[in-house]
C-alpha cells in the first residue's frame, strides 16, 4: 500500500527513472512518485488549457462572422433610408470581412460606376454646348453605352453571386428601387424619357421609334408573365417541400428555379441592351448624345430625390 | 437528330420546352402576342429528353429551352428572339404563320 510521504521530510529516490532535465532539482528534493503526480497533474491542466484556448478561439470566430453579418445588414438599412442620420461608420471598425463577397465587389465597383458616369455626363453636357463634330461626339456616345453595357456584365457576375439582392435592387437609391423592374429600369419606361428630349425627329425615325416602343412593351409583358410563373412555382417548391424525397437534398427543386431567376435577371438586363442599341441605331449620333444626357441626367435627378427625402426635417414621433 | 427536325420541319412556329421551364413560356407568350400560336414541344415528357437535349445544345443554343424553329429553320433562344423583335426582324419572320389579326 502506498502512502504518502509528508512534504517537510523530502528524500531521494533509489528508483529514479529518466527525467526531463528542469525536474531532477524537484526529484532530489522529492520522492519520485510525488513528483510523477505532479508532472501527470501539469499535463492534465495543460491539456485543459489548450481546450479552453480552443472554444475561446472557437468563439472568436463566431463573434466575428455575426458581426459581418450585423454590419451588412446595418448597411442595408442604413442604404433603404430606414436609419435617419447614419449612426456610426461601420467603414472605422479595424475589420469588416463581406458576408458575401461576389456582393461587396459588386457594390464596390457600382460605386465607381456611378462616379464614372457622372463624369461621362458632365463630359457630354459640355461637349454638346461647345458644338464639337460629329466624330468626337460617336467617340463620347460609344463610351456612353459601353459604360452601360458594362453594368448589365457587372450585374450578371452579381446575380450568381446573390440572385435576390439584383432583384431587390438593393444597390439602389430607394427611390430607384420603387420604379424596379426584374432587377432594373423599365426598358420602356426609358424609352418613355427619352423620346420628348429627342423632338423634332424624322418621319421615319418616328415610326421605328414607335415600333421599338411597341415591341419593347410586348418583350416586357412577356417576361413579366413568366417571372409571375416562376414566382409562383417558386413559393409552391418552398411551402411543398418533399421532406419524404429521398432522392433530392431538401429545397433542391427551389435551388433549380434560383438559377432560373438568374436567366430572367439576365434576359431583362439583355432587354435594357437591346434597347439601347436600337435606340442609337434609330438615331443620328448627336441625337443619341442628347438622349445619354437626358437619360443620364434623370438616373441623377432620381438618386438624388432619395437623399432630398431622406434630409426632410420630420415631426418627432410621439 | 431526326426526332428534332421532323417535329420542327412541318410547323410554323416550333417552341422545344421543358414543362418546368418559365422562359420557354415567356417566349411563348410573347409570339401569341403576336398574334402567333406555337407548337410546343414539352422535351421532358419525351422518353428521349436526353438525346434531344443534346441535339439542341449542338445546334448552337447556351441552354437546351426554349429552342425556336421558324419554318423548319433554328432561330435561337431566349436572346436571339428578343433582339429579332427588338430589331423589327420577328414579325416578317412570323407573318406566313399569323393565326389571328396582331394585337
Amino acid at each position: 500500500m502506498h502512502h504518502e510521504e509528508p512534504w517537510e521530510h523530502p528524500t531521494t529516490t533509489s528508483n529514479r527513472k529518466c527525467q526531463p532535465e528542469g525536474t531532477k532539482r524537484q526529484e532530489m528534493l522529492y520522492p519520485s512518485h510525488l513528483v510523477q503526480r505532479r508532472q501527470a497533474q501539469n499535463r492534465e491542466a495543460a491539456r485543459k488549457s489548450r481546450l479552453r484556448k480552443k472554444a475561446y478561439v472557437h468563439q472568436l470566430e463566431q463573434s466575428r462572422l455575426r458581426l459581418a453579418q450585423l454590419e451588412q445588414e446595418f448597411k442595408q438599412a442604413r442604404q433603404q433610408g430606414l436609419l435617419i442620420g447614419g449612426g456610426f461608420d461601420p467603414g472605422h471598425l479595424d475589420f469588416s470581412p463581406p458576408v458575401n463577397s461576389g456582393i461587396a465587389a459588386f457594390e464596390m465597383e457600382y460605386g465607381h460606376w456611378v462616379d464614372e458616369q457622372n463624369r461621362q455626363i458632365c463630359e457630354l453636357r459640355n461637349a454638346l454646348n461647345a458644338h464639337i463634330n460629329d466624330v468626337e461626339l460617336r467617340v463620347l456616345v460609344e463610351n456612353g453605352m459601353k459604360h452601360y453595357f458594362k453594368l448589365f456584365r457587372l450585374k450578371a457576375v452579381a446575380a450568381k453571386a446573390d440572385v435576390f439582392y439584383i432583384m431587390c435592387g438593393l444597390w439602389k437609391t430607394s427611390s430607384e428601387r420603387f420604379f424596379l423592374w426584374i432587377g432594373g429600369f423599365r426598358p420602356s419606361e426609358l424609352l418613355k424619357v427619352l423620346v420628348p428630349q429627342l423632338q423634332p425627329l424624322a418621319e421615319p425615325q418616328h415610326l421605328e421609334v414607335g415600333n421599338l416602343r411597341q415591341s419593347c412593351q410586348q418583350a416586357e409583358e412577356a417576361l413579366s408573365q413568366g417571372m409571375d410563373k416562376l414566382q409562383k412555382t417558386l413559393a409552391d417548391s418552398v411551402a411543398f417541400d418533399q421532406m419524404g424525397d429521398c432522392f433530392l437534398p431538401p429545397m433542391a427543386r427551389a435551388v433549380e428555379q434560383l438559377e432560373a431567376l438568374v436567366s430572367f435577371v439576365n434576359q431583362a438586363d439583355h432587354l435594357r441592351q437591346e434597347t439601347l442599341l436600337q435606340m442609337s441605331r434609330i438615331l443620328t449620333t448627336r441625337q443619341t448624345a442628347r438622349g445619354l444626357l437626358a437619360l443620364g441626367e434623370y438616373f441623377h435627378r432620381l438618386r438624388a430625390l432619395s437623399s432630398l427625402w431622406a434630409s426632410q426635417p420630420r415631426e418627432a414621433v410621439r | 437528330m431526326d426526332k428534332v427536325i421532323r417535329f420542327a420541319s412541318d410547323k410554323g412556329v416550333v417552341i422545344f420546352s421543358k414543362s418546368s421551364c418559365c422562359l420557354c413560356y415567356t417566349v411563348n407568350i410573347l409570339f401569341q402576342e403576336l398574334g402567333v400560336n406555337p407548337m410546343v414541344y414539352e422535351i421532358d415528357q419525351d422518353p428521349d429528353c436526353r438525346e434531344i437535349e443534346r441535339a439542341l445544345l449542338r445546334m448552337g443554343c447556351a441552354t437546351a429551352v426554349p429552342a425556336v424553329f421558324v419554318g423548319g429553320k433554328f432561330i435561337g433562344s431566349t436572346n436571339e428572339v428578343m433582339s429579332l423583335h427588338l430589331s423589327g426582324s420577328l414579325i416578317p419572320l412570323v407573318r406566313p404563320y399569323l393565326q389571328q389579326p396582331q394585337s
